[in-house]
């Protein structure tokens, strides 16, 4: 079931599109920011309330790369790991997250703390190499500077 | 020299809000639209050769006058924004955004009047949060002040405009992508014709601009088409935000006339290359354009020149390729990046990309094999344009042929050495 909370932010975004299906992707964000991730029971939430089949919605769904079908940790790293990001050092900073967390690409830390994820070119290229941590965009990425970053989330 | 595009923004600080915009001249473009009629605007863009600056650089006027008009035209009618900025190596669009929000939503109040559009939608990138922050509250003061909503400045026209911030994936930067994510459906192609500006949005006339584009109207409505054409070195008229990353002395984004030459960017902004690193060749327009090397310096950087080089202006944001990165390896960086954003639509591109990836990959560590580039120069063939539904897949394979041609020795060696010689 969706929350009163859940269906008032979706009446929002309904606003702007004019059938109820457009508003799909941004509904399920919605659910996304409040549950951390889509299930299949948060898709079946959705669906019903925008009177779409759940398959119609998961086809939307899984064609983006930033609504999680699967469960993911309290915060998100994307590491860019397109062209300009990966000839600036890519290589090293991914070694290094990799190392910090203990996890490989796509997968989350045991506490939950962390989901780290590969991302296209986030356009940045100027700072290179860049990542996102939830909302935020960190740029001339080094080990130091990655391990002062990770210890500001909890 | 004016700057249309970057005249407002202030390096490192907060862009201006909606009354420091209106103290420096803005919203005085929107006032003086409105007394012209929308047909006016579109003859007046279309005499000042504003070329699409999200890579196919076709004429912005031009499109708008096939818009259907007046009584007769089916409503409602919308106009999108595409800030879907997803080309790897492009940061342009970003920097309009955040630096000045407010002339993105003045021009695309502007651009939507000249089409009579009813609704206008900001498409942006799932990962700009910072600009999703800005326009929001451009937007949000432009409500307040009257140029947007019901009766903008007393006038019979009347705006809403959205922002949809989208979950991130490349193939809604492309048109027809945009407009059945914003339907809410897959990004796929659409069948064309009919084109977007007769059936687009939910069947509806529909223009979508790339935001540099429609950042250059309100100049040209203040200034008027002579004007504008003035700021270019060639026929295509305006200046052009130029873009450089790589291993060069000084990164970032410069506002240009359109036509400024490769070398002039690659030796006067970007200062050459970085201490230590030697030029081996550029992708001067994102990563779908064709590679271009020292000889082709002379060459101007607008849409006509860069086509007879056979590459392509793009995006205008320059890849810088140095001596100690391995071509095969970026272009396998390159490949693999385009075949994980695929949709899947077509068969060339769906099957082919993985298949070039993973040729690719093979060679990159040494396990290559003589007939692998036969196979690499197959698929640029088998995704031309034509085999597609959507240019995207023409442009997935142009770094791939170019670097066949310029780099071949490499392939070469990393075939017949088996192993990679820039690896330590």
């Amino acid at each position: 079931m969706l929350t009163d909370d859940e269906k008032r932010e979706i009446d929002e975004e309904l606003v702007k599109y004019r059938t109820k299906r457009a508003a799909g992707p941004e509904a399920l964000k919605v659910v996304q920011k409040r549950r951390g991730w889509i299930s299949d029971e948060s898709l079946k939430d959705v669906a019903r309330y925008l009177e779409l089949s759940s398959e119609e919605l998961d086809a939307v769904a899984t064609c983006y790369n930033f609504i999680f079908r699967k469960p993911v940790g309290r915060h998100i790293i994307v590491l860019c790991d397109s062209i300009v990001c990966w000839a600036l050092g890519y290589r090293q900073i991914r070694e290094h997250l990799q190392h910090r967390l203990g996890i490989g690409v796509g997968q989350t830390t045991r506490d939950g703390r962390f989901t780290l994820l590969p991302g296209a070119c986030l356009g940045a290229c100027d700072q290179a190499p860049v990542m996102i941590v939830d909302e935020q965009l960190y740029v001339e990425l080094s080990p130091t500077k990655v391990d002062e970053v990770l210890d500001k989330y909890r | 020299m004016d700057k249309p595009l970057t005249q407002n923004i202030r390096p490192n600080r907060e862009p201006m809000d909606i009354a420091e915009y209106e103290r420096a001249g803005g919203y005085q473009a929107l006032r003086k639209a409105l007394q012209m009629a929308p047909t006016q605007i579109q003859q007046m863009v279309n005499d000042a050769d504003l070329r699409g600056r999200g890579g196919a650089g076709f004429p912005a006027g031009k499109k708008w006058s096939f818009v259907p008009m007046g009584a007769e035209a089916r409503r409602p009618k919308f106009y999108a924004v595409n800030a879907d900025e997803m080309e790897p190596g492009t940061f342009k669009d970003r920097l309009l955004m955040e630096g000045d929000p407010n002339l993105v939503v003045e021009s695309t109040i502007i651009a939507s009047y000249a089409i009579e559009a009813d609704v206008a939608y900001l498409f942006l990138r799932w990962a700009y949060k910072l600009s999703a922050q800005r326009l929001t509250k451009a937007m949000a003061q432009a409500y307040e002040k009257g140029y947007l909503g019901k009766n903008i400045l007393g006038t019979s026209y009347s705006l809403e405009m959205y922002l949809h911030t989208s979950a991130g994936r490349y193939m809604c930067g492309e048109e027809d992508g945009l407009l059945n994510a914003l339907e809410g459906k897959r990004p796929i192609p659409r069948t064309k014709p009919p084109h977007a500006v007769t059936v687009g949005l939910w069947g509806k006339p529909t223009v979508v601009n790339n935001v540099e584009t429609v950042a250059n109207v309100p100049y040209i409505v203040t200034h008027g088409a002579a004007a504008f054409k003035a700021l270019s070195h060639t026929d295509e008229g305006g200046t052009k935000l130029y873009g450089i990353s790589g291993r060069v002395k000084r990164t970032g984004i410069w506002e240009l006339p359109m036509g400024t030459t490769l070398g002039e960017i690659f030796h006067e902004c970007a200062g050459g290359m970085s201490n230590g690193y030697r030029f081996r060749g550029l992708l001067p327009g994102g990563a779908s354009t064709s590679f271009l090397l020292e000889e082709h310096f002379d060459a101007k950087m607008d849409f006509a020149s860069m086509d007879k080089t056979g590459s392509r202006l793009g995006t205008g944001t320059i890849i810088v390729l140095d001596d100690k990165t391995c071509p095969v390896g970026m272009l396998l960086n390159l490949e693999q990046f385009f075949a994980r954003e695929s949709c899947g639509w077509c068969t060339p591109c769906r099957e082919g990309l993985p298949w070039v990836r993973n040729t690719l990959k093979a060679i990159e560590r040494g396990d290559g094999v003589p007939d692998d580039l036969g196979i690499l120069q197959e698929h640029t063939w088998g995704l031309q344009l034509g085999h597609t539904f959507c240019a995207l897949a023409p442009g997935a394979v142009m770094p791939l042929g170019s670097a066949l041609k310029y780099f071949r020795e490499d392939f070469e060696k990393h075939i017949q050495e088996h192993r990679c010689s820039y690896r330590h």
